[in-house]
């Protein structure tokens, strides 16, 4: 029960919203399965307490430190049945055996061997007392990695068959799932020192879509990728859905109080205010140089995603230098994974130095691309504002924004930065609207609310 | 309050399986739950995966009647739940001249003239019953609120005639694709069951279950080359119907294990995108298509 409302507590801090209701479910729904099979309890827990499948790798690193493996958390990581003492014999045999098992593609062995791997080769620290155990140091001892060469030739089969040729690929993710069974057991491992509770908050990385763009790393971009269409799907319907309410249109107060005149001033007919027609048109501004091409990358793909809700979108990408990239994220042209580096390969946006530079391009925006910008545009740019200590030239950007609808400045720094070192944030904040947009969650939040109907 | 079809985790496996539904301990587990807790199921995921085939397996074990709702852009209340049968209720009208208004009016507006749609069906019914609401996402959001009635309290209410409540909880599954952001209201009310593609070996059974004739051998490799397309970055990965349906086509062409020709002319029944055929050929190093 304890256990219980521990998870539930932990799961609440990665922003799971989980009633109470909820918590009383997964109480009955242990009850209804039992304790006795663990996978069970955990697919019991998932399906009362979670609400899409977006949550459920973060749920199964909280579920496992909660229920780990091996009974009751009774502290076995000290009476490991054969841990290896990490000498170099003890090594080539555990590295024989899991070669064995990932040829066998055998769950519970490997699962036995992860355990085992990190008792001897992940602990660190002299005393029993004082040490912590690291996947990192498992992994690059045991390197699995170089496994692949072995268990291809003990799998290859005589004659050789067509599947064999994606053999590579299986190995491959059979390894990878090897290397996330070690981190899943050194977090549980040091979990059992430390506290489950400080380790749940800590060390579990969160939802995709709360990764900081600034700090994401290859794979989690690769995540946050896939969240693009989920998002642009929700922004898409909201967005319908206001469009469909507007449309239906307010009173205007004016018109109907004239017409009333007819009936002696009680309004029978209310006139209401007819619809602007069309959609807006958006223009993207996005700096793509190194620190924040993650970003950028990621808002250009949710806005080619959303854009049939616009009337025209136009998307302009800079370094220190403007060139239009429209034409390279239009539809159809798939391999997200490579747009940045098209960008940067196709697009003109280096003049003879490759820091961002966002006066010059400002200014060039302004005199090259004004046309782009009108009475119904919604610019938005995107970028930290760190000009490397040129000019920022403040006075393109008030060209830009006095003839556009509405200007927003989407900065993927936390405010607290804003105006350190090199930033120009504050300067520019003062001529547009600039705001904090860190993660996907945020900037999901901030389109849905800025964008026009 | 429960429906009260199974026992045990276990006796959902094994009951599913007897159908030809071969459930992933996930979906036993889930299915009992909402079994024995009584709560709506919401199961999500890609399409052909057998959400709703789901639903139909445990109509089919449990000998319940299932009562199917469609969803679509545009599905509402008189779809949904009930209308009045206007037409009867005008003969109603003609027929009975001469008597009052009061009498009438409290006669047409009688279970007689109640036409009930699905979600009433369901809770009105005797028997034990499984409610489908198939492709929950592709219904507006005002829709959802009126499952929320439904699914909580197992009610509805006719304002003509007060409200009526479920004498026997019927086991409801709701799929979506998410296509829309279902609300939270809905989700809370229900169990969440994501069903995504199932894992090698339990891919490998459902084959050979539903191809029947098919070679041990060739339905392995047949899965195999089905998980390096998913593991591809495609548009839209192959689903389990995909799987199925390649290994027919592949039956039905007489071959006996998969070589590069084989694969090249049937890779169309997996992929159903252009750009998706032309990268998986390359990735599987076939000649060009």
């Amino acid at each position: 029960m304890e256990r219980l409302t521990g998870l539930v507590a932990a799961l609440r801090d990665h922003a799971f919203g989980i009633g109470t209701g909820e918590t009383v479910d997964a109480g009955h729904a242990l009850e209804a399965v039992g304790f006795t099979d663990r996978e069970r309890v955990r697919e019991a827990l998932a399906a009362t307490l979670l609400h899409g499948e977006r949550q459920r790798p973060v749920f199964d690193r909280v579920f496992d430190l909660y229920f780990p493996l091996g009974g009751d958390g009774d502290g076995d990581s000290s009476g490991d049945r054969t841990a290896p003492d990490g000498t170099a014999a003890g090594l080539a045999e555990l590295r024989e055996r899991l070669a064995a098992a990932l040829t066998a593609d055998d769950g519970a062995a490997l699962a036995l061997l992860a355990a085992e791997a990190v008792g001897g080769f992940g602990g660190y620290g002299s005393g029993p007392e004082t040490d912590g155990w690291s996947s990192y140091r498992t992994l690059s001892r045991l390197r699995p990695e170089t496994l692949l060469a072995r268990v291809r030739e003990a799998l290859r089969s005589e004659e050789p068959e067509f599947a064999d040729r994606l053999l590579d690929d299986e190995i491959r993710r059979r390894i990878e799932a090897f290397r996330e069974r070690v981190r899943t057991e050194a977090r549980r491992r040091v979990a059992e020192r430390q506290g489950r509770d400080r380790v749940a908050r800590r060390a579990v990385a969160g939802t995709a879509d709360g990764v900081d763009f600034l700090l994401a790393g290859r794979a989690q971009l690769d995540d946050l990728r896939r969240t693009v269409r989920p998002l642009a799907r929700k922004l898409a319907t909201r967005l319908a859905a206001r469009r469909r309410r507007a449309a239906r249109g307010e009173i205007d107060l004016r018109r109907t109080l004239r017409r009333s005149l007819s009936t002696g001033g009680v309004p029978v007919r209310p006139v209401l205010r007819r619809r602007r027609p069309g959609r807006p048109e958006l223009v993207l501004l996005c700096d793509v140089s190194g620190s924040v091409a993650g970003f950028a990358q990621f808002t250009m793909l949710l806005v080619q995603a959303l854009h049939d809700q616009f009337s025209r979108v136009r998307v302009f990408a800079f370094v220190n230098r403007v060139d239009e990239v429209t034409g390279l994220i239009a539809r159809g042209a798939a391999d997200p994974a490579g747009l940045g580096d098209r960008i940067l390969a196709e697009a003109e946006l280096t003049g003879w130095h490759g820091q961002s530079d966002y006066g010059t391009a400002l200014g060039e925006f302004a005199d090259r691309y004004a046309e782009a910008v009108g009475p119904r545009t919604v610019l938005f740019v995107l970028g930290d504002a760190r000009t490397n200590r040129a000019d920022p030239n403040l006075a393109a950007l008030k060209r830009v924004a006095d003839r556009a609808r509405r200007v927003h400045w989407l900065n993927p720094e936390q405010p607290s930065l804003w105006g350190t070192g090199d930033s120009e944030a504050p300067a520019y904040a003062e001529i547009v609207d600039m705001r904090p947009c860190r993660n996907a969650r945020q900037l999901g939040a901030l389109i849905g609310r800025l964008l026009p109907v | 309050m429960t429906t009260g079809f199974f026992s045990s985790v276990d006796d959902v496996a094994e009951r599913l399986a007897a159908t030809g539904y071969l459930a992933s301990r996930a979906v036993a587990t889930t299915v009992f739950l909402a079994d024995r807790l009584g709560k709506p199921l919401l199961v999500e995921g890609p399409a052909g995966v057998g959400k709703t085939e789901l639903a139909k397996a445990v109509t089919e074990v449990t000998g319940a009647r299932l009562v199917r709702l469609q969803c679509y852009e545009g599905v509402d209340e008189s779809r949904a739940l009930y209308e009045w049968n206007h037409a009867k209720q005008l003969l109603r009208i003609t027929a009975g001249r001469g008597e009052s208004w009061d009498e009438t009016r409290t006669d047409i507006f009688s279970e007689e003239f109640l036409l009930a749609r699905p979600l009433l069906t369901a809770i009105r019914s005797e028997e034990p019953t499984v409610l489908l609401v198939d492709e929950t996402d592709k219904a507006d959001i005002e829709v959802e609120g009126l499952l929320l009635e439904v699914l909580s309290d197992f009610q509805v209410t006719v304002p003509e005639l007060g409200t009526i409540a479920a004498t026997r909880r019927p086991f409801v599954v709701l799929t979506s694709n998410a296509s829309r952001e279902l609300s939270e209201a809905l989700r809370r009310r229900c169990l969440f069951l994501h069903i995504g593609f199932p894992e090698e070996e339990l891919e490998r059974r459902i084959v050979t279950r539903r191809v029947p004739g098919l070679d041990a051998a060739l339905a392995a490799s047949v899965v195999r080359v089905v998980g390096a397309l998913r593991a591809m970055d495609l548009r839209k990965a192959p689903s389990v119907s995909e799987t199925i349906d390649w290994a027919r086509t592949l039956l039905a062409l007489g071959a006996d294990r998969l070589d590069e020709g084989v694969v090249r002319d049937s890779l169309g029944v997996l992929l159903k995108h252009q750009e998706d055929i032309v990268r998986a050929a390359a990735k599987l190093d076939l000649d060009a298509v």
